[in-house]
């Protein structure tokens, strides 16, 4: 459990080592105008969307990472979230309901944001609770169904009554403001400029460090060595006590919170949803991030989210291009050679580095049974 | 009453072809005790291949008849030898690995199939051409066609020949040996890795022709048409109970009549107030309910004794 200090101490002391977290801290803070000026507004969106990512893959990392459960459809509970702040958060409900909201529903997003969390959590509880009992692959090919579900449902419920407004989704949800003050629009704090996506780019900051230090917290904590221990071995964590089914039911729903909680966070920035963005593929990116960075080590899942939401826009600028150069037009497109390269990783990663690029120790140990077995 | 018989037919040649993929999961799971996630790419692959040699061999001339078994021929052979080379790659390095490595692989190789295809055969549907003149039945009001009478007939005789296969010949008895307990298995001098690679490529075979079925019953074939069926036949495997034969024809049968019902007649339960557009959603709830009440599975032993 003392890993984490311990890189640090490999490279110096107690005040180099502070040095390291005040220059790390100061870069993010800057990170928006640095990347602004360098690449370009848009990067700074980019940007924005992967501290979304690695959100949704520190909530998956619960999940699939500290309690060893395969979900594939994790992306429902985001849809759950971003459909909650869309339907509260826009004048959609007042095409259902004319007589009830006339002007639609416009509740503050901090009211919103827990209220997304808890009924994403609802969803987690009542998809896991039937579920758990099963063993990891059925538990994998039922968690796909209910993404598959929630995606159906989305799509088809405008009618008879208008909810979801189907595959045209909702628009005009209301940007998310901070004590008063719309992230939507430019603002000028003590004399400098900030754009929209530099409002929003603070905005996940904070909220990624909450989720990081919840993370962090609950890893080091009673339930997440239970969690661990339900993992390695589910009949030996039961001898000792532990209340598997409940352990279980609890990491599926903290999981599917986090994923509610970005949901909303993802409406309120994108000021539109639509089922869409809630494909399997969503599904299975996220769950790449977590076991290309190196399931249930933080460290690990944040570089996995940075390199996987970076990556498509990468390929953008570098294979059209090259391709242009090669072949004097495109022949593979983009999208596609990222999703060949999603699938080829997976595998790859699966077969010669199972613990991912940046593993945490315990797992490291638990893949690799001929070190485990030096070690014993 | 018409329409009651018409959605039974629908059924009932959907329900087969359901029950040809599900044969293939159940064949693995019951051999290796694992799901073959990648299993519906190989049917898709298995019908893009058909439809592509089908459509160049007509175009050159070759008689309908000796087209179509030549097609055949060959997706059957492409299919085979993909899933020997999926066994090989993705599972057989991952056989003493804990059980969620061989599950991740075996989702990325279903994402790479799909990609390679759609670079392959664009994103465009592709049509299946016809081949005979094909006339329509009409039995007691309901429809159905010849490509529908040969379907269900082509998977009785089908399924038939595999029980067969497993239960009289010798590569049968190892085939059983091995699901029963591999390393006895593997004492008695079966060869376990050329066992389960025969299990793959022969399920992958059936595979082949169920994608050939489905393209020709629908007419169309592309590139995502695997995902969703090969998540229907695995509900239908598990149905049944995984890792039993018969249970695999059993569910995919029963799944095609519960689908093909419930859509026909969901309008009217509710009120209007679902309609057929939800005609995917049923399989999962049958997955959810089984899985739930009865994880066996119809015909199933009980799952924990394979844990």
């Amino acid at each position: 459990m003392l890993n984490a200090p311990k890189i640090f101490l490999t490279i110096g002391g107690k005040h180099q080592r502070h040095a390291m977290l005040v220059l790390m801290i100061a870069t993010l803070l800057l990170l928006p105008f640095i990347t602004d000026v360098l690449l370009g507004r848009g990067w700074v969106r980019i940007v924005d969307f992967a501290m979304l990512y690695i959100m949704l893959a520190l909530g998956l990392n619960i999940v699939v990472g500290y309690a060893g459960l395969l979900d594939l459809g994790y992306i429902a509970f985001f849809a759950v979230g971003a459909y909650c702040y869309a339907l509260t958060g826009s004048p959609h409900l007042a095409l259902a309901f004319p007589m009830l909201f006339p002007d639609g529903v416009h509740l503050s997003f901090w009211i919103v944001l827990p209220l997304a969390a808890l009924i994403a959590g609802g969803f987690g509880v009542l998809l896991g609770a039937p579920t758990l009992g099963l063993r990891g692959d059925y538990l994998a090919i039922v968690t796909l169904g209910f993404g598959e579900i929630i995606r159906i449902f989305l799509n088809n419920l405008n009618a008879p009554i208008n909810l979801t407004n189907g595959p045209q989704g909702i628009s005009r949800i209301d940007p998310i403001s901070v004590s008063g003050v719309s992230l939507n629009a430019t603002q000028e704090i003590f004399g400098i400029t900030f754009p929209s996506v530099h409002l929003y780019f603070y905005l996940f900051l904070a909220f990624t460090a909450l989720v990081i230090f919840i993370s962090q917290r609950l890893e080091k904590s009673r339930i997440g060595r239970a969690w661990m221990a339900i993992r390695e071995d589910e009949i030996a964590a039961s001898a000792m006590g532990i209340n598997t089914r409940n352990l279980k039911l609890l990491a599926f729903a903290m999981g599917a919170m986090f994923g509610g909680a970005s949901g909303a966070l993802f409406a309120g920035f994108q000021g539109f949803v639509s089922p869409e963005s809630f494909s399997l593929m969503e599904s299975i990116m996220v769950l790449c991030m977590v076991v290309l960075g190196g399931m249930g080590n933080i460290a690990g899942v944040i570089l996995g989210g940075v390199l996987l939401a970076l990556l498509p826009e990468i390929l953008r600028h570098s294979v059209v291009p090259l391709q242009q150069a090669l072949f004097g037009k495109s022949i593979i497109d983009p999208e596609s050679l990222r999703m060949l390269m999603f699938g080829g990783a997976l595998i790859a990663v699966m077969l010669y580095r199972p613990a991912g690029l940046w593993p945490s120790r315990v797992r490291r140990r638990e893949l690799n049974t001929d070190e485990a077995d030096e070690k014993v | 009453m018409e329409i009651f018989l018409q959605q039974i037919i629908n059924g009932l040649v959907q329900g087969s072809v359901y029950a040809l993929v599900a044969l293939g999961y159940t064949m693995v799971y019951g051999i290796l005790g694992l799901i073959n996630f990648a299993h519906g790419e190989v049917v898709m692959v298995g019908a893009m291949l058909a439809l592509s040699a089908l459509t160049a061999m007509l175009g050159w001339g070759v008689p309908p008849l000796l087209a179509l078994l030549l097609s055949v021929g060959l997706a059957m052979a492409g299919c085979m030898a993909l899933g020997y080379s999926i066994e090989r790659i993705a599972y057989r390095p991952l056989r003493h690995a804990p059980r969620l490595a061989p599950l991740i692989t075996a989702i990325g190789v279903s994402i790479v199939l799909q990609n390679l295809a759609m670079m392959i055969w664009g994103r465009q549907y592709h049509s299946f051409p016809t081949l005979f003149a094909t006339s329509s039945h009409v039995i007691g009001g309901a429809i159905i066609n010849d490509i529908q009478i040969a379907i269900v007939i082509l998977a009785v005789l089908i399924m038939a020949g595999l029980m067969v296969v497993v239960h009289r010949t010798r590569l049968g008895r190892a085939m059983r040996a091995v699901a029963e307990n591999q390393h006895s298995a593997q004492l008695m001098g079966v060869d376990v890795n050329r066992v389960i690679s025969i299990t793959f490529m022969l399920g992958s075979a059936l595979a082949a022709i169920a994608g050939l079925m489905v393209s020709a019953n629908y007419g169309l074939a592309h590139y995502y048409m695997g995902f969703l069926l090969g998540l229907k036949a695995f509900t239908a495997a598990v149905l049944g109970g995984i890792g039993n034969l018969r249970g695999a024809m059993l569910g995919g049968l029963l799944l095609g009549l519960i689908e093909s019902l419930g859509t026909g007649y969901i309008g009217d339960l509710t009120g209007g107030f679902l309609g057929s557009n939800y005609q995917d959603v049923f399989a999962f709830f049958v997955l959810i309910a089984v899985l739930v009440f009865r994880p066996s599975g119809l015909l199933g032993e009980r799952i924990a004794e394979r844990a």
